[in-house]
């Protein structure tokens, strides 16, 4: 204990050592190969476990985001390659790898082939979404290239039928794996595709070891399955394996009899379906009916048609109401009328020459009737007549004075 | 290998779900809806029919003496 000041707490330490390992370049990105041991996944999704060879053992996690991208299922004294970075966990002080993948041993070629492949097909756009064609709703005719013999066409067609009977299954058989197996499949998909006028084609089989299962890793198997016209389901394996085929398919199920769910409708609830329909369309059709109703009830209700001596009964009124109106004006009008009448007999009654005569003055005309008002009409001995107010006289003319 | 297309489930379906689709808006003519009606409810006898007397059929490409390719039954084996 000379000096003091050098003395460092667990936590500096630890921290220190961290920064050390983390600094180191060839530590960020190893692969290390060994043996699995102690593997556990915890609920949280992380994987744990020890890698080991002959004589040492190394701590290692794997992350649930990286576990879940994992192709296989790892176990216990499965010899891998590991590849991560290097770090240490500063609560233990101690030292880990920090897996990102881990591949099995022994496949390394396989992998890297996979690898390689996966890029320049995703690079040439064969995965891409916009190129995955929709699945018929229903289809009527199923064309499935697969082994004849196994699990995998027995899983397909038992679900196919039990689910959707109403599509025909045409099996086109071939070899699933070895050496001919992608041939085999290529020249099935083609035909599939060209000459079954099929609405959907599933290719795939049961599972295996990732060789068994390699022929759908095959470059001319996914170009075959991209060129279908028609919609293809690749279904290879159990779910954890993925190969390039499910990538390139327009739709990936994790198994044989998933690919069977998903071809088809499920008939239950394609009935179920069709009776809410058949309940939907007598509903509709009798609420339809009854707004009819309900309108023709509305209208009749109205006072018109319910009543219709009421409305007469009040068009009657008006009409009554009206007539007084104009019987009064009329009465106006004739009353007027009158007054001027009166009027205007006064003023004629006033030239009235009976009036004048009235007033003592005659009326004097010739024997021919004519009305004498000059001396010079007449001459002496004539006979003229002379109207007064009251009666007339006969005379003679004596003799004229003229003006 | 041409299915024969005189029933198409999925138009009818299509057709049915259009039919209900109308039917529950209720604008329609009294005429066009007896119509509508008649053609839904025939359609879903159409449909269940087709769906109660489907056998599934299953058959395997094979090729016969000559060569050629043809379909035969095919029973997967249990």
């Amino acid at each position: 204990m000379k000096n003091e000041s050098r003395i460092l707490g667990v936590g500096e330490l630890n921290a220190l050592v961290k920064a050390l390992v983390d600094s180191e370049p060839l530590l960020s990105s190893v692969l290390v190969r060994g043996e699995l041991s102690n593997y556990k996944i915890y609920p949280s999704g992380h994987h744990y476990f020890t890698l080991k060879d002959a004589d040492s053992s190394l701590r290692c996690v794997m992350f649930r985001r990286e576990a879940a991208k994992l192709r296989f299922r790892p176990e216990n004294g499965m010899k891998v390659i590991a590849g991560g970075r290097v770090s240490v966990y500063p609560r233990d002080g101690a030292y880990q790898l920090y897996c990102s993948e881990i591949n099995p041993d022994g496949l390394g070629n396989l992998y890297l082939a996979f690898e390689q492949l996966k890029e320049k097909l995703l690079g040439e756009g064969l995965f891409a979404q916009e190129t995955k064609k929709p699945l018929p709703k229903y289809p009527e005719r199923i064309a499935v290239v697969t082994s004849p013999a196994g699990a995998a066409v027995r899983d397909i067609i038992r679900v196919l039928g039990a689910r959707w009977p109403l599509a025909e299954v045409i099996l086109l058989p071939v070899r699933v794996q070895g050496a001919e197996a992608p041939r085999e499949i290529c020249a099935a998909l083609r035909y599939a595709d060209a000459k079954l006028d099929a609405d959907l084609i599933i290719t795939g089989r049961g599972g295996g070891s990732a060789e068994d299962l390699w022929a759908f890793n095959d470059e001319n198997v996914a170009r075959a399955i991209f060129a279908c016209k028609t919609p293809v389901i690749s279904a290879v394996g159990h779910e954890p394996d993925v190969t390039i085929s499910d990538f390139v398919a327009d739709l990936r199920a994790a198994t044989p009899s998933n690919a069977a769910e998903l071809a088809v409708p499920d008939r239950e609830e394609i009935y179920s379906f069709i009776e809410a329909a058949d309940k939907r369309i007598r509903g509709a059709a009798l609420s339809y009916l009854k707004a009819k109703r309900q309108r023709l009830e509305m209208l009749s209700k109205r006072r018109v048609m319910e009543m219709p001596s009421a409305y007469i009964d009040d068009k009657r009124l008006r009409l009554d109401r009206l007539q007084g109106m104009l019987a009064h004006a009329a009465v106006q009008s004739l009353h007027g009328s009158r007054e001027k009448f009166a009027a205007a007999a006064a003023a004629l009654d006033a030239l009235s020459p009976l009036k004048v005569l009235a007033r003592g003055y005659s009326l004097v005309s010739g024997e021919n009737g004519k009305i004498i008002s000059s001396a010079r009409s007449v001459r002496a001995g004539e006979k003229i007549n002379v109207t007064l107010s009251k009666g007339s006289l006969e005379c003679t003319v004596d003799e004229r004075k003229l003006k | 290998m041409s299915k024969e297309k005189s029933f198409s489930f999925e138009q009818s379906m299509a057709r049915l779900e259009e039919i209900v689709k109308l039917l529950e808006k209720g604008d329609a003519p009294l005429d066009s809806l007896l119509e509508l009606y008649e053609e839904g409810t025939e359609l879903i006898r159409k449909c269940s029919k087709a769906l109660d007397s489907a056998e599934q059929k299953v058959t395997k490409l094979a090729r016969n003496e000559s060569g050629e390719i043809e379909q035969v039954p095919f029973a997967a084996e249990e």
